[in-house]
Order: C-alpha cells, then sequence, then structure tokens
C-alpha cells in the first residue's frame, strides 16, 4: 500500500454568537488554510453551532506543560489582594 | 528536590475525578488501551457508513435520502473526531487507516450484518445507533480527555439518529401486513447482533477490568447491556412487534428484564472475521481509500502550490 498523507493537524475555535469568546471544538487534517476551514465548517457546524470560525496549525500552539503546572501558576496564589473580597467597603457608598 | 511519583499523581487524579490530558502523564498500558480502543470506536464509524450507505440510493422517498444521507454524514464526522482524539495520544492517522485497510484493526462486529431491506436502515439507527449512545453517554464521563469531549459531541448530534430509525419502525410496524413483517423481520435479525455491541459477559471480558479501573469506562458490559434491555422492550411492544427472545420477561424481584444470552460463539466467529459482510466491508473500504488516492494527491500538491504562492506574495510585499 502506498504511504499516503492525511494533510498537517488543524485545531477549530468556534464563536457561536458574535461577541462571544472563540472557544476551541476540536481538530482536523487539512492540506492548506482554505481546505481547514472548509473542513471545520462541514465538520464543526452543521447545526448552527457558530458563525465564525478561528483555525491555527496544531504546530504553532504554545502550551505550558501540565509537570510544571504547580510551580508556573503558583504566584498568583498568594496574591489574594488582586480579588476584590479582599477589601472592605464602608456602608452608605452605594455601589461599588 | 522533591520527587514526585508519576503514577500517584496519575493515580490521584483518577480519584478526584479529574480528567487526564494528551501532555500529562500516563501509565503505558492505560495509553495503549485508549488507542486500541479509539481507533477501533472511529473505524466502527468509518466502517458503519457502510450498511446505510447501501440505502442512500434506493430510499422511498426524498426525505427518507435526505435523512439517511444527514446521519452517515455524522458518522464521518464522528469518525473524524475519534481518529483525532487517538491521534493524541501518539498513533498516526496513517498508522490506524493501515490498520484498518489490512485488517488487522478490528471494528464493531454489528457492521457486519448485511441490511437487507429497508427496515434494516430503521433497525439499525433505532437498535444500533441506541445501543452505541447509550455506551457513548457513559463514555461522555470517561477519564481521557479528548475522548470525552468527542463523546459529547457525538452524543449530541447522535440523538436524532435512534429517533429517525425508530420513526421508521413506526411507518412499517403501523403500515401494510407486508410492511410489518418486514419491521418485524428486521427485529429478529438485529436483535441479538445489537446485544452482542455491549461486548462480552463481564465474567469472560478480557478488557474490562482495567478500562473500569482507570474510569476510562464507568460501567461493565452486563450493565450496559440490562439497561438497553430495559430500555428497548418497551419499544418493541409499542411497536406491536415481538422480540425473537422467548426469555424476555420484567422481573419484578430485579426491577430488569430477563433475558437470553446471546451466541456468542457467533460473536467470537464474527470478530475472527467470519461474518456475513467482513471480507466485503474490508474490501469496500480499501476500494475507496485507493479510488480516493488522486484526490489526496491533487489536494498534496494544491496545499504546496498555495503555500509557494503565499512566500511570493509576503516577498513582493
Amino acid at each position: 500500500m502506498n504511504k499516503d498523507s492525511q494533510g498537517e493537524l488543524w485545531e477549530v475555535f468556534v464563536q457561536k454568537k458574535s461577541g462571544q469568546p472563540f472557544v476551541h471544538c476540536g481538530n482536523l487534517h487539512a492540506y492548506d488554510k482554505e481546505m481547514a476551514l472548509q473542513n471545520a465548517r462541514d465538520l464543526y457546524t452543521r447545526r448552527g453551532e457558530g458563525m465564525s470560525l478561528w483555525i491555527v496549525l496544531s504546530s504553532s500552539i504554545v502550551a505550558s506543560s501540565p509537570e510544571d503546572a504547580g510551580s508556573f501558576f503558583d504566584p498568583s496564589n498568594d496574591k489574594i489582594y488582586r480579588h476584590p473580597t479582599f477589601y472592605q467597603i464602608p456602608d452608605g457608598i452605594g455601589h461599588m | 528536590m522533591e520527587t514526585i511519583n508519576l503514577e500517584d499523581l496519575f493515580e490521584a487524579k483518577l480519584a478526584k475525578n479529574e480528567m487526564i490530558e494528551p501532555k500529562d502523564w500516563m501509565p503505558e498500558n492505560y495509553r495503549k488501551h485508549l488507542i486500541r480502543q479509539i481507533s477501533q470506536h472511529a473505524h466502527s464509524e468509518i466502517v458503519g457508513m457502510l450498511p446505510e450507505g447501501n440505502w442512500i440510493t434506493r430510499a422511498p422517498s426524498l426525505r427518507a435520502k435526505l435523512i439517511l444521507l444527514a446521519k452517515v454524514q455524522d458518522e464521518g464526522g464522528h469518525g473524524l473526531y475519534l481518529y483525532t482524539a487517538a491521534e493524541s495520544l501518539g498513533i498516526t492517522r496513517e498508522e490506524m487507516l493501515d490498520a484498518l485497510l489490512t485488517g488487522k484493526a478490528k471494528y464493531s462486529s454489528i457492521f457486519n450484518y448485511p441490511t437487507l431491506s429497508w427496515a434494516d436502515v430503521g433497525a439499525i439507527g433505532w437498535l444500533v445507533d441506541g445501543a452505541a449512545i447509550m455506551n457513548q453517554v457513559m463514555l461522555q464521563r470517561s477519564s481521557y480527555g479528548p475522548y470525552s469531549r468527542a463523546m459529547v459531541r457525538i452524543c449530541k448530534e447522535e440523538s436524532f439518529h435512534q429517533r429517525q430509525g425508530y420513526e421508521i419502525m413506526t411507518q412499517l410496524s403501523f403500515g401494510t401486513s407486508e410492511q410489518k413483517e418486514m419491521a418485524q423481520d428486521a427485529l429478529n435479525r438485529w436483535w441479538y447482533p445489537t446485544l452482542m455491541m455491549f461486548g462480552p459477559p463481564d465474567v469472560e471480558s478480557p478488557n474490562s477490568e482495567n478500562a473500569i479501573k482507570w474510569r476510562i469506562k464507568r460501567e461493565t458490559n452486563d450493565q450496559l447491556r440490562q439497561r438497553f434491555i430495559n430500555q428497548t422492550a418497551v419499544q418493541v411492544e409499542f411497536l406491536g412487534l415481538v422480540a425473537p427472545d422467548k426469555n424476555l420477561k420484567w422481573n419484578e424481584k430485579k426491577q430488569g428484564y430477563d433475558y437470553s444470552d446471546p451466541d456468542w460463539n457467533e460473536f467470537k466467529s464474527v470478530i475472527k472475521g467470519n461474518g456475513i459482510c467482513n471480507k466485503d466491508r474490508l474490501l469496500s473500504r480499501n476500494n475507496s481509500h485507493r479510488n480516493g488516492e488522486w484526490v489526496r494527491e491533487a489536494a498534496i500538491a494544491y496545499g504546496k502550490k498555495q503555500e509557494q504562492k503565499q512566500e511570493q506574495e509576503s516577498k513582493a510585499a
């Protein structure tokens, strides 16, 4: 049997409605950008799942590594003053 | 530096009901088990297009044809979701397709039975997709993230499959006596093969123990089979049909139906390649793969051309 390529792997992000964030919905194979876009439409939006798509080559994604999650995200845990609930607001000043 | 045992970390995640993601460390056997299960699942979706595809050109109305086309297109999409989920574990699409086309890989034994009449299309949607959904609803909570997410999408899309099948069965069962006979005949032939879809009995299932331990599966083959029968028996009755099992009876004590086991020797024989359609299915897949070769070649050439074009344009700019 001939060895055949199935194209590169692309990640697909769908925006459900205008104004909403683009959410990752899956991936697919395609040989170029345009085909990736068309395949994504056929594969992920057959039932009105979205009106806008972002496609990116999987190999272009930079991801944090799960093993380092502890130390990588640690610095934010002790900075509770970043959250509004850290502060006391006097009564009688209305909504803040 | 404190050394963390990766296996403990993995076990702890499972115990907390957390998902395992592609880049997480996982035991080699977990990875192997998933690759086998997910790629078999993907192959089943793709081969599953064949028995129904057989009826697209002969659907009895334009409405029925459109519905069947949409369903078969869904199955193709499900295959694609699952192939990429398996790829995230380190196997390539080419390796999986190669395993399917050379007959090394397995797929659900149900697709090695023929679709002889239009009623079979109804029975497949109702029974075969019904059984698949029961299994897939459970797999939505599978411990491997990409698999679980693919299952959520698949279940969402698949709910119409079972209903359209039952609609066909209803039309036939309440139609002429000839049509009702067709429906009964389809039920007779698909009942036991459908029960086989859940896999061998728990006591003889070689892969179940690990699958449960690793939370890849949440319920056993027998539990799922029982639930399917409980749900389906009522639907058989509504159609005025009779399941081909004299022992099918409500058991008040166990709050479920008693039933006869399918012929497990037949099951093993079909898996080994001796089903009615095994050879035919493999031949069809190989033919369509070979006939699609020029399309893949053209797509590669086109992709390369586009890339070159863009490079030139960005240089010129």
